[in-house]
């Protein structure tokens, strides 16, 4: 059976950690799934998690009132979700809705930031990991937005 | 094979006739079929009866309407159904809104087919990587055709395919019959409402998805051009060649045989040397923003 530390190595987001540190990093982490249809978080919850996509697709969505839910972006396997658990007020934005029967690796947020605290380079190299999934995403926000396919192609 | 439609065979004395590449041959509409609010797919035949109409996916016809204008309309049928030429295209512009009023019986001209395709013969044996934006589909769907008329002679295969709605999603209807026979298929959509039950975001980020080996593969591009950069930029993070990615670019094309110069792109011609190009060979364009 492979252990914790083994399948945090596996995931694309933990990529640059070496074995000591993540060691350190599994004893906050555990193993979820969950149902399709089944909600990961909900928006205006508290955000204490952090997530790791191992199988799955999950759907970002924002509640529009008088609308209902907007998907706004779906994530699939290989990807993280979740960042509201760095910073203040840690709350989720989102809701974060199972697509698809999904297995994911949990970790804990408040765990992961005491962690940062005492460890810097751990610290370091999880905040260089988050920045680049945010430059990721802000460039795709950014290609949406520019509403490309309006243009005659 | 490059060809240009020269050969028409008249009906009455069934000879076989050459037609000038500057002068439209008489064609008439057959089908026309709406794809969605404002693309359609139009299904022609040559007035006179058609001989073998060869093409190379990728390239495009010169669509006249009669006294209105002409377009560039890349052509996006099946090659083995050489009786019919199809096309698809949106009504966005003076001549398209005119295409978009023709109904069977109709009539238009045709001059082509022109310019420079997909790499098929380069892609034999490889993996292919299929990224298509919006109506960027339909000069690429005689490439999947190609494929899955010989498709153990590629390897493995991936379309990627976004669009603004669901409602803008172009073939769904075949995409089902792709995944069966080999094609993984992965759709995208900028933006959606509740119902919508596939995968928002841009197409770009659908490049994670693919699971086979892009080292060496061949990839085809054809969208909005930011989408292209975004995408080539996607591939490369890939470890894929400049010259593995192969293009399809955009201009003001009229001639289409490279005399008059409205599609000049640097020291190329879209119609004449395009609309295909691989990435390395216009990468330092893209840079420069009077073009």
């Amino acid at each position: 059976m492979r252990s914790m530390v083994q399948k945090l190595a596996e995931h694309p987001f933990m990529t640059e950690f070496v074995d000591e540190q993540l060691e350190l990093i599994a004893r906050g982490a555990g193993e979820v799934e969950f149902e399709e249809g089944a909600f990961l978080f909900r928006e205006h919850e508290d955000a204490d998690r952090f997530y790791l996509i191992v199988e799955g697709s999950v759907a970002l969505k924002i509640h529009v009132p008088q609308t209902g839910p907007v998907p706004i972006q779906t994530l699939s396997a290989g990807q993280a979700l979740g960042w509201s658990w760095m910073m203040p007020p840690y709350k989720w934005h989102f809701d974060a809705r199972a697509f698809s029967p999904v297995k994911a690796i949990v970790l804990d947020g408040e765990y992961l930031r005491r962690l940062f605290q005492d460890n810097s380079e751990i610290g370091y190299r999880f905040l260089r990991r988050i920045t680049m999934v945010l430059a990721e995403r802000l460039q795709a926000t950014r290609l949406q937005l520019l509403d490309v396919y309006q243009v005659a192609t | 094979m490059n060809a240009v439609l020269t050969q028409v065979r008249d009906n009455r004395s069934n000879k076989i006739e050459p037609v000038d590449p500057m002068t439209p041959a008489p064609c008439r509409v057959m089908r026309r079929r709406r794809e969605n609010h404002d693309t359609f797919t139009l299904e022609i035949a040559h007035e006179n009866g058609l001989v073998g109409f060869e093409f190379q996916p990728g390239q495009f016809n010169m669509l006249y309407v009669h006294g209105v204008g002409e377009v560039p309309i890349s052509i996006s049928g099946d090659f083995r159904k050489s009786d019919r030429i199809i096309h698809t295209t949106r009504d966005v512009g003076t001549v398209t809104r005119g295409l978009a009023r023709l109904r069977a019986g109709d009539t238009l001209g045709i001059r082509g087919p022109f310019g420079v395709g997909w790499p098929m013969r380069s892609a034999e044996g490889r993996n292919v990587v299929i990224v298509a934006g919006g109506i960027g589909l339909a000069p690429l769907r005689p490439v999947i055709y190609q494929i899955l008329a010989a498709r153990s002679h590629f390897g493995q295969v991936a379309l990627l395919y976004g669009a603004r709605t669901p409602e803008d999603l172009l073939f769904r209807r075949e995409f089902n019959a792709w995944r069966r026979k080999g094609i993984v298929v992965h759709e995208t959509v900028d933006r959606a409402d509740g119902s919508w039950r596939g995968h928002v975001g841009v197409v770009t980020a659908m490049i994670q998805k693919v699971e086979f080996e892009l080292v060496g593969a061949i990839g085809m591009i054809c969208g909005p051009e930011v989408m292209i950069r975004f995408t080539v930029n996607g591939l490369r993070g890939r470890n894929m060649a400049g010259n593995d990615i192969y293009v399809s670019m955009e201009r003001n094309m009229k001639c289409a045989v490279g005399f008059c110069g409205h599609c000049q792109y640097g020291p190329e011609f879209i119609c004449r040397d395009g609309p295909v190009f691989p990435y390395d060979r216009i990468e330092r364009l893209f840079a420069i923003r009077e073009l």
